[in-house]
């Protein structure tokens, strides 16, 4: 992280960099060129990257738990899509106005919801989820909510447009500070609800029989887990755009890793999830310097290829489930 | 440590799909669940351990209502091994194992010493102890249900469901399975498709046809021609197992079901003081 915040158009060392975050933790900011750039650009930027990276991959992980399935994260079941039709309602109309700073992170919650639920909805077929028409249905609704999207900015205002249109790629560019409390505020909640039940979240990645009968209420716990990924993506959505492959490479990493607990999944995930955006972000600002590479066009880049390893590499973990 | 049901029926998605059953296995018994195909074996089971809530009847343990109690509290009694549907996430045998601790453990609780020895006893018992640091999805099919066994164990109920325990097993494990179950002590309500396995294990059986229970009682009582005809539509010979005197099919081909039989079923006589004769 330290080095993340020192590399960039003005290199600075990882002393100064510690030297002018301690200085603003103690209360009296050291006043340079330097500490401007390290407190007010790239502290939050970089600590922005980290918590979406947490968010996505703990949200992947919930959805993958939910629908018993590696294959399915908040990208690629349309869920993110969802989430950014309404917060681009929000950009570009105003709408949910009233709600102030929280309008964008509301707008793209309930479009997330929204999402989540007619996904699962289409999905379901004699009360059964069956993999492969979950993740056709999520990509079928991905491109309907990326149509209703795009429909919005070409009936929207053209200056809102363009950065409507960075924003959707997904980048950090626009961290700061006021924009870290809310995904902070979901994430860690959402973390704290996860791992109480994460033993519950075993036993539901065994299956929903063998849940019920270790006394796990699987009504309460999937709706739960539904209302908490949909917050999560929600958030992520808000204040960084459609970020894909992260919730959905970085929980396999993390089962390779530090097995399949859940109790070892979710913070092993989310440290992971985090260490990796920040170094995407890093990659994002820096290889096409002084041009900024939207974030989600680096993810992309490493996640496909890493996914379709994984898919070669262990066939029978996709499609497994009833 | 009983396990009752006072007439039960469940429905699913509208459909009644099993009504009106009524049985007892009494402590430390074995009670054996046969029948055809979509019979409705699967879903009795599921209503014991709470997939499907009844529609009418209820499921009794030690006399409580299992459907009065709170999840956790029902799953400490019963426990269930059932045929594994896994989206493989890599979990290894033992934490299968643990997992069975689900239902003794509130939020934040960490394995603690006792949960380790449990889930050690656990897997001596069923002789899986080996197996721990193994991917669950990697093992054979009789080392799979050693885990689940020994999960349900971890679990700590006196009361064990088992929905078709042995199917795609070899004759050995179906076997070395169904002697772990019997030798538990625990009361064991099992859904087999195996009626000579059945037959073999069960102190009682109950027979079930197109939703209802149409016979129970003893495997003699039970495995008769006619009552396999009933509930199969299926001609079969009876014989007594030379070991036991527990009754066990043989199929019939159908050519010869309409002639009189070419000479009586015998097994090893000079084992026997008296040959066994077909029952039909």
């Amino acid at each position: 992280m330290t080095a993340a915040i020192g590399i960039g158009p003005v290199p600075l060392s990882p002393a100064s960099v510690w030297h002018v975050v301690l200085g603003h933790l103690e209360g009296h900011p050291a006043q340079s060129v330097a500490a401007e750039i390290v407190w007010e650009i790239r502290a939050p930027r970089v600590l922005l990257a980290a918590l979406i990276g947490a968010a996505l991959t703990t949200a992947g992980t919930v959805v993958q738990v939910l629908v018993r399935n590696a294959l399915a994260d908040p990208f690629l079941l349309g869920i993110s899509s969802g989430a950014s039709v309404g917060a681009t309602a929000v950009l570009l109309f105003g709408a949910l106005a009233s709600l102030g700073l929280w309008a964008i992170s509301a707008g793209s919650i309930i479009g997330a919801l929204v999402a989540m639920v007619s996904v699962f909805a289409v999905a379901r077929q004699h009360g059964r989820l069956a993999p492969t028409q979950l993740i056709l249905c999520g990509v079928v609704m991905a491109a309907f909510y990326e149509a209703i999207t795009s429909f919005l900015i070409f009936r929207g205002n053209p200056q809102a447009t363009q950065s409507v249109l960075f924003w959707l790629l997904g980048s950090f560019g626009l961290a700061s500070w006021p924009q870290l409390p809310i995904p902070a505020v979901v994430l860690l909640a959402a973390m704290a609800y996860l791992l109480a039940q994460a033993r519950s979240l075993n036993a539901l990645a065994m299956g929903p029989e063998a849940a019920a009968s270790l006394g796990v209420d699987v009504r309460q716990l999937r709706r739960n887990l539904f209302i908490v990924a949909s917050l999560i993506a929600g958030v992520a959505v808000a204040v960084s755009g459609v970020i894909g492959f992260v919730g959905l490479v970085i929980p396999h990493i993390v089962r390779l890793l530090a097995g399949s607990d859940h109790r070892r999944v979710l913070p092993a995930g989310a440290l992971i999830g985090a260490s990796f955006m920040v170094l995407a972000d890093l990659l994002a600002r820096t290889i096409v310097a002084p041009q900024e590479m939207p974030i989600g066009v680096i993810t992309a880049f490493i996640g496909a290829p890493a996914l379709l390893l994984l898919i070669r590499r262990r066939p029978y973990l996709y499609g497994a489930a009833e | 440590m009983s396990l009752e049901l006072r007439g039960l029926s469940v429905d699913i998605a509208g459909r009644r799909i099993v009504s009106g059953i009524s049985l007892r296995v009494a402590d430390g018994q074995c009670a054996g669940l046969i029948g055809p195909n979509g019979s409705g074996k699967s879903t009795i089971l599921k209503a014991i351990y709470r997939v499907h809530r009844p529609a009418a009847g209820s499921v009794l343990v030690n006399g409580t209502d299992l459907y009065q109690m709170r999840p956790k509290t029902a799953a400490r009694r019963v426990a269930v091994v059932a045929q594994e549907n896994l989206a493989d996430f890599g979990f290894t045998a033992r934490e299968m194992v643990m997992v069975g601790r689900t239902p003794h453990k509130g939020p934040f609780d960490r394995d603690d010493d006792n949960d380790q020895a449990i889930i050690h006893d656990a897997m001596q018992r069923t002789g899986c102890a080996d197996l721990g640091g193994r991917s669950f999805q990697s093992l054979s099919g009789g080392e799979k249900q050693r885990v689940l066994i020994a999960r349900a164990l971890a679990q700590g109920a006196d009361h064990l469901i088992l929905d078709e325990p042995t199917s795609h097993l070899d004759i050995r494990y179906q076997i070395s399975v169904l002697e772990l179950v019997a030798g538990l002590g625990v009361t064991v309500l099992a859904a087999l498709h195996d009626l000579n396995l059945a037959a073999l294990f069960c102190d009682t059986m109950h027979v079930l046809a197109d939703g209802h229970l149409i016979a129970a009682g003893s495997p003699a009582e039970v495995i008769t021609p006619e009552i396999v005809r009933a509930a199969y539509g299926a001609d079969v010979l009876i014989v007594d197992h030379p070991d036991t005197g527990t009754p066990q099919l043989l199929p019939r081909r159908l050519a010869d079901t309409s002639r009189p039989l070419a000479r009586p079923a015998t097994t090893t006589p000079a084992a026997r003081p008296e040959p066994p004769r077909p029952r039909s």
